[in-house]
């Protein structure tokens, strides 16, 4: 075991070095930087260009600005903000919560219907129901988040009225961040907090639907098979002939082997997670780290954008690195392989 | 009894984030809140280091300048000052000061006295003068200051007693009032600037800004709202509002929707075109000014055969402009022929344009001895309010051009690089625009056709040099008569015409849509808002 534990985590450290190379070059192969996105029209005089970067350490050669980079990162240094001359890891750690409880409801939301959904296309496989879900799972894998997130906003904000159209809280409500969750710091507020609560839930409702849809579709369809990969496996007919229920053969003794690989795509899923957060919340201005990054681009804002994917990339790295161990407890081939 | 835990625990999680929209009762809000849907995010609140709109509206609620653009107008108004006295020579500017005006507290800053001369010193000492301790807090980029060359033009400032401010300038330049209106030059407390730096925290003048202004600065949720309280205390009385609010979203469909639903009062920048759809809704009104801007062509006079002023006039007579407003434009925009818009005073309303006449295009091209043209179309890369889309509005213009034997092709660059490159003069036919900072005719005109600028690298990018023209300028620059100055930028129009070194396209209309609710609110053609005068009925 601990070899194979030592075997997953030296693979982590290139993975992240790469991650920090790519994530310091692309951006500057972006054309323009950041005092020229912000001049407007008006242009800005090559001096006083030359100047800015110069005051900026933007204007050394690229290899001692990396080398410089790294050494900063080493020491847990992620930089200034060049926008808003804040510390890069402080404004991260301000905009996560708000990035984590949405990716939290989607997986869930995601994960509770797409389970019982495979296991029943696979339960009636061939039957009208199994056509369905894989139809609309299919189609959910295919919907593109900008679309799926407007057609929401429209039918069920501007047209039945139902849900907030984007935000985490209603204006109407302001307290104080303590976690940065609003649905539990909405709870701890002192006016009104189940008014709060509620006003913080139905702002949730369409992203986490929009986020968690691509996630749902790709559990479901994964359970589906590999629910029917066990399903025609020996011991379950044998327990069948042993006269068990259905649901206790399907719950009990299918499911759980079904579910391995299942929850390695669950942990896959974190990174499309991660990625379509970046998308949805620039649609309901959801003010997490991937509204943040986007801007960040825009802005050229190198060490916001450096350090954000950085850290997003380590949150990545880690989860799944949680999921290849959580697999190997529970398929104990995979460690004795090794 | 484990599992069964487990699922009650399941169960509740999901109500959690599943509960269907229950009807919540908002506390029913005894205070007015105004709640307008901002574009993005601000980079601080401090207008003397940002560039954007985005920014500067962030802060206008806090601050006040020595001198303010009237509300809806760009007519220079007393602010801090209450009055202003200019020497004879132009060069010396004497301030008159407010008394009794008090700045905004904080929880790390309450103010122990009233504003003053002091405040007004330090404010400019921070951007011009290197050795201020604040020179350089928060980056040191003071972009607008420099922009307005107020580094050459400032002479001095001193402090005459404590409600009197003498700025001596280096030159006369009657473009000097409006350009301290404008945001950058609002004034900041210097008390709160030497407490934050005693603090060790310079940065927080910044941040959590302290000015005199109608609206105290409450707190910035990055990324999703800022929130304001009226100033009880306001020199000008206070706001009829208790509460503004702005809510950021990037996207304007999403705007329009919180707008829709009555999410936000005010939405800032509105797709040209759902400009339509929000007229028509019952609950809203879109009230709308021309702006102060323009988009144009412009031809590049040092390269064939744009030198030729009979070709620049065929090609002005080649575009069908209202063809472009309609499209473009979707109808809000209205043709340009001078390179000001109408709403600046200065305009020369007798100048007739060049008419739509692809007949006469050819003959003057036939004139001028050219039989065919091969030329470049730049086209604008990035969406502005002058120009909507620059690619589309490249393609209608290359199918007007093809009606008159010229032919085109459309080239477009990143941003930065596509007016760099336009400003070395690398183009022939290049789309570009411009949104007036100041309200001053000297603002477009000098700075986009003078001599000075048409340098390689400078702004005036049909590199048109006309000495006449910039003679005229130079002349309305020092006299304070306006009569005068009317009368000299009129003659320069005149010329401009005559030579048309531009296509001048179109001035878009800033359209600012509301609810029905809104009172009191002017379309500023500077785009500034303003929420003092603005209140809200049920």
């Amino acid at each position: 075991m601990l070899r194979f534990l030592l075997t997953r985590v030296s693979l982590v450290i290139p993975t992240f070095l790469g991650i920090v190379f790519l994530a310091f070059m692309l951006i500057r192969l972006v054309p323009g930087d950041p005092i020229e996105v912000r001049v407007g029209e008006r242009g800005i005089a090559p001096a006083r260009h030359a100047q800015l970067l110069h005051d900026m350490g933007l204007d050394r050669p690229l290899y001692v600005q990396f080398f410089d980079y790294v050494g900063q990162v080493m020491h847990g240094d992620l930089g200034i903000s060049l926008v808003t001359h804040n510390p890069v890891l402080s404004e991260f750690l301000t905009l996560f919560p708000a990035t984590l409880e949405l990716a939290f409801c989607a997986m869930l939301f995601a994960v509770v219907i797409g389970l019982p959904a495979g296991i029943l296309a696979a339960t009636k496989r061939g039957s009208t129901v199994d056509h369905v879900v894989m139809g609309v799972s299919l189609t959910g894998y295919s919907m593109p988040i900008f679309w799926w997130g407007l057609l929401l906003i429209l039918t069920f904000s501007v047209d039945l009225g139902w849900t907030p159209v984007n935000g985490r809280l209603s204006a109407d409500y302001y307290f104080d961040p303590v976690t940065g969750f609003m649905t539990i710091d909405s709870l701890l507020s002192e006016d009104d907090p189940m008014g709060a609560f509620l006003s913080s839930l139905s702002h949730l409702i369409l992203p986490t639907i929009v986020l968690g849809t691509i996630p749902l579709a790709v559990i479901a369809r994964m359970t589906r098979s590999s629910m029917l990969e066990v399903l025609g496996e020996d011991y379950i007919r044998t327990a069948r002939a042993k006269g068990l229920s259905a649901f206790r053969v399907i719950n009990i003794h299918a499911l759980r082997n079904a579910l391995i690989p299942v929850v390695t795509v669950i942990g896959l899923q974190v990174g499309t997670l991660m990625g379509g957060a970046i998308l949805t919340e620039n649609v309901f201005s959801w003010p997490g780290v991937g509204h943040w990054l986007v801007q960040s681009i825009y802005r050229r804002d190198y060490p916001a954008l450096q350090g954000g994917i950085l850290l997003i990339a380590t949150i990545v790295i880690i989860v799944n690195l949680l999921v290849d161990l959580t697999y190997g407890l529970l398929n104990p081939r995979i460690r004795y392989k090794r | 009894m484990k599992r069964q835990l487990l699922g009650v625990a399941a169960t509740a999680v999901l109500a959690m984030c599943f509960a269907t929209t229950a009807q919540f009762n908002a506390a029913e809000a005894k205070e007015k809140t105004l709640k307008y849907c901002s574009e993005g995010s601000p980079e601080n609140f401090n207008p003397q280091i940002n560039t954007t709109g985005t920014s500067f509206d962030a802060a206008q609620p806090v601050f006040n300048g020595l001198v303010e653009f009237e509300p809806g107008t760009t007519k220079v108004i007393p602010g801090l000052a209450e009055k202003w006295d200019i020497a004879e020579d132009g060069k010396t500017y004497t301030f008159h000061l407010r008394k009794n005006v008090k700045f905004h507290s904080n929880k790390s800053f309450k103010p122990t006295r009233d504003f003053n001369a002091d405040d007004v010193i330090a404010t400019f000492n921070r951007m011009w003068k290197q050795d201020d301790p604040y020179y350089k807090v928060s980056g040191g980029a003071y972009d607008y200051f420099n922009d307005m060359d107020m580094p050459d033009l400032l002479k001095s400032i001193d402090k005459v007693d404590d409600y009197t401010v003498k700025f001596v300038l280096n030159e006369a330049n009657v473009t000097f009032l409006p350009d301290i209106a404008m945001n950058f030059a609002q004034i900041h407390s210097k008390e709160y600037m030497d407490a934050m730096m005693k603090a060790g925290t310079p940065e927080k003048v910044d941040q959590d800004p302290i000015g005199t202004g109608p609206f105290s600065f409450v707190v910035y949720q990055k990324d999703a709202q800022i929130r304001y309280k009226a100033f009880k205390d306001y020199w000008g009385g206070k706001p009829k509002i208790d509460n503004l609010v702005f809510l950021i979203s990037t996207d304007p469909a999403v705007r329009k929707a919180k707008l829709e639903t009555g999410e936000c009062d005010i939405m800032s920048y509105p797709n040209a075109t759902d400009i339509k759809s929000l007229q028509a809704n019952p609950k809203l009104q879109v009230l709308q000014q021309p702006g102060l801007n323009i988009a144009y062509l412009a031809m590049n006079v040092e390269k064939k055969p744009f030198d030729d002023v009979r070709v620049r006039k065929a090609i002005n007579m080649a575009i069908d402009k209202k063809a472009l407003i309609d499209a473009i434009y979707q109808g809000q925009g209205e043709p340009a022929k001078n390179p000001i818009p109408p709403t600046i005073w200065a305009y020369d309303n007798d100048i007739q344009p060049y008419p739509y006449d692809p007949e006469k295009a050819k003959e003057l091209l036939k004139e001028a001895g050219v039989t065919s043209i091969d030329s470049d179309l730049w086209a604008m890369p990035v969406q502005r309010p002058y120009n909507p889309d620059g690619k589309r509005m490249a393609e209608m213009m290359q199918a007007d051009l093809a009606k008159i034997g010229v032919t085109t092709h459309i080239v477009s660059y990143e941003w930065g690089e596509y007016r760099k490159r336009m400003q070395n003069g690398d183009h022939q036919m290049a789309q570009f625009g411009w949104t007036g900072d100041n309200g001053d005719p000297d603002n477009f005109m000098f700075v986009l056709l003078g001599c000075d600028a048409a340098r390689q690298g400078g702004q005036n990018v049909a590199k048109w040099c006309n000495k006449d023209f910039t003679d005229l300028l130079v002349k309305a620059r020092v006299n304070s008569d306006i009569k005068q100055r009317k009368e000299l930028y009129d003659k320069a129009q005149v010329i401009f015409h005559d030579e048309v070194p531009w296509v001048p396209i179109a001035h878009s209309v800033v359209s600012v849509p509301m609810s029905k609710k809104v009172t009191g609110f002017k379309v500023h053609p500077l785009g500034i808002m303003f929420f003092t005068h603005v209140d809200k009925i049920d």
